[in-house]
């Protein structure tokens, strides 16, 4: 039983890095870059709904929605300003490093604003536990919605991608930047609502990180953020489904070897299975294997 | 070059004729310079204040009742603002001033490098709360506090003493030093009192998750959960084992202190929860009491904090050395502190944070006083 317990709490820690993952590959996949920011939108996110719910008083549904809206305001505001004028550069290190410094800028600020010390989470999440198996194995009610709302990102983010007419266009800025900008695609726009996306699901992974592992501090993000940037290069950066199990792989890998090995090297087995995967299928579990045209 | 070369020469000159002079015409021959040296501003400001205003009291009360062996008291304190330079130069000023036994400094890191300066001119030093097991690492220097590593000993003593639980698991913080030594020596001495360690789980870093390790706990039978590590990761655990049904007790150290402090943390969460502290306002005995009253009358009503308590109990120590080896305000520096070197291995104290002996490593022997969280408030066990 206590496997199953173990089992639960990995795909529970996985969903919250599937949906951070699949903030990161979209990104990766359409703009063809890391946005190390990330990490830290998420920190951002989870602060604005705490203030919401704690300074105004709003209901938690309202919360979730100012802090989406904030975060999406905040990911096309560093897209203009730090990335766009650089997707040019002749490095694509540039815009790489630029992205490292919008992070410890964003944590500054926060350490600025809000102060060094964690403030508790408000739990937004009303939903019942559910307890099976007399009791032994209890599922609470921010699991359930965290694996049920990365499931329904998944799903949604897929049928955008490949059923609508911005999804489309994403898939040709992907394809070929140049190509879809003679096609008439605004290949800026389609970056921009990129990022916007990307930015919303940051706040709804922050608000359910801090309503699972209830503090946030301006280092919230981080850990996090890399664990989930791990977590799509391991399921196939670009791909939505690949970053979607490579989230709750990396969890149940996490979870499983801190109980099973040992509780100091846990970070370590997690990196060590990523090494043998990309050893074994360099593009990860989903990755399309694309030959660079030269 | 060569200008510049004379003219620093000769500047240096000046200076070391200056230092020559200037003592001499501070010292007095009926008064005892005491120093202290702790961050007044800055963001560890809560502590040197606090140093400040306890040994202050304890000043005040020393020099109306006459004194120690006859003389006055001058106690002069200088901010290092939490930085080694700073704290060295504050170190320099105050020899200047002519001090002759050192109250500090206040923070571990600081009193690392002011130890150095003080080794080499042999000056006494009692720092009253650097817990880093470096900050005293010279035969002139000693401490009231309890080191880092020993909080694990006495922790274990307590809970053992105490019979307040016998299967223990513990959680602690893999890549933090502070957290890896109480738990080394809580491991080594537990077996002595009676205590089962039933689990032990280490996290790394700014980890949010303590699933794993409250399961491995909870499967192992363990009654308490002890924490020897900060109250940001700890109000995650107290959390989370309320979330999975998961009710044991639980004890920490001076690092739990401040899990009242968190915003918007459910302090019911941290009912029942103990943690060795040597101080706590509330206790009803009669020192302290007075102290409170004496410490809230010249601070506007502030309650005082371990700091405060440890300051008092550091100038009192200093008089009982003093007075034991007889020490007279016009002995050298150096003279002085090989007296109280000795004295301070005679002395018994009745302090605010416990009866004290001192052992020649200079870390003091008292018991371990605890303190359990009752409706959001420490109350003395």
């Amino acid at each position: 039983m206590s496997f199953i317990t173990y089992l639960k709490d990995g795909i529970s820690l996985g969903a919250v890095y599937a949906i951070i993952a699949l903030g990161y590959t979209m990104v990766y996949g359409i703009a063809k870059m890391l946005n190390f920011a990330h990490g830290d939108v998420i920190m951002v996110g989870a602060y604005v709904a705490l203030m919401m719910l704690t300074k105004t008083g709003a209901p938690p549904i309202a919360a979730v929605l100012v802090s989406m809206a904030a975060c999406t305001l905040l990911g096309i505001t560093i897209e203009m300003v730090a990335y766009r004028p650089l997707r040019k550069a002749s490095s694509s290190l540039a815009v790489l490093i630029t992205a490292i410094g919008v992070s410890y800028l964003l944590q500054n600020l926060a350490l600025l604003i809000f102060g060094a010390g964690g403030k508790t989470f408000v739990n937004v999440v009303s939903f019942p536990s559910v307890s099976l198996a007399d009791g032994q194995l209890n599922i609470s009610g921010t699991t359930i919605v965290t694996i049920l709302v990365s499931v329904i990102i998944m799903v949604s983010l897929t049928l955008f991608v490949n059923k609508t007419k911005p999804g489309h266009a994403m898939l040709a800025v992907s394809e070929d930047r140049d190509a879809a900008q003679l096609m008439g695609v605004n290949v800026n726009a389609t970056i921009s609502l990129t990022f916007a996306i990307g930015s919303g699901l940051a706040a709804v992974a922050g608000v359910l990180l801090c309503s699972a592992y209830p503090i946030v501090s301006p280092y919230t993000g981080a850990m996090p953020g890399i664990k989930a940037f791990t977590a799509a290069v391991f399921g196939g950066i670009g791909s939505i489904p690949g970053a979607m199990l490579g989230g709750i792989l990396l969890g149940v890998i996490e979870v499983l070897g801190k109980a099973y090995i040992s509780t100091q090297v846990a970070d370590a087995i997690v990196f060590g299975v990523l090494i043998v995967v990309l050893l074994v299928k360099p593009s990860g579990l989903f990755g399309k294997n694309i030959q660079e045209k030269v | 070059m060569k200008k510049w070369t004379r003219l620093i020469s000769v500047t240096a000159a000046a200076a070391m004729m200056a230092s020559l002079v200037a003592p001499a015409s501070v010292f007095a021959d009926d008064v005892f310079v005491i120093g202290g040296i702790g961050p007044l501003t800055g963001g560890a400001a809560a502590y040197g204040t606090a140093v400040e205003n306890g040994a202050k009291v304890a000043v005040e009360e020393i020099n109306a009742a006459g004194g120690i062996n006859g003389a006055q008291i001058d106690f002069r304190m200088e901010d290092d603002v939490h930085n080694q330079e700073t704290s060295v130069n504050a170190y320099n000023t105050l020899k200047d001033q002519g001090m002759q036994v050192l109250l500090g400094t206040v923070t571990s890191a600081p009193c690392i490098a002011v130890l150095a300066e003080a080794i080499n001119d042999n000056m006494f030093l009692l720092t009253p709360s650097g817990t880093a097991v470096e900050a005293i690492a010279g035969d002139n220097a000693f401490r009231v506090c309890f080191s880092d590593p020993n909080q694990g000993t006495k922790s274990a003593e307590y809970i053992g003493d105490h019979q307040l639980a016998t299967k223990i698991g513990i959680i602690y913080k893999g890549d933090d030093p502070y957290s890896v030594g109480i738990t080394e020596n809580f491991t080594a001495e537990a077996p002595n009192h009676g205590l089962e360690i039933v689990s032990s789980e280490a996290f790394l870093g700014d980890s949010t998750d303590f699933g794993t390790q409250l399961n491995a706990a909870k499967n192992a039978g363990a009654e308490m959960i002890f924490l020897p590590i900060y109250y940001e990761p700890a109000s995650l655990i107290l959390k989370q084992a309320a979330d999975m049904d998961y009710h044991p007790s639980y004890f920490g150290c001076d690092g739990l202190d401040g899990l009242l402090a968190i915003e918007n943390f459910d302090t019911s969460l941290a009912e029942g929860v103990m943690l060795l502290t040597p101080f706590t306002p509330n206790a009803e005995d009669e020192l302290t009491q007075k102290f409170v009253a004496a410490y809230k009358e010249a601070n506007d009503g502030l309650v005082p904090i371990q700091f405060a308590a440890d300051a008092y109990d550091g100038i009192y120590a200093i008089k009982a050395a003093m007075e034991d080896a007889g020490v007279t305000p016009d002995m050298s520096v150096s003279d002085i502190c090989e007296a109280l070197k000795v004295s301070m291995q005679n002395i018994t104290l009745e302090g605010l944070t416990g009866t004290i002996t001192w052992g020649a490593d200079g870390e003091p022997n008292k018991e371990p006083k605890a303190v359990v969280i009752t409706d959001g408030e420490y109350v003395p066990m």
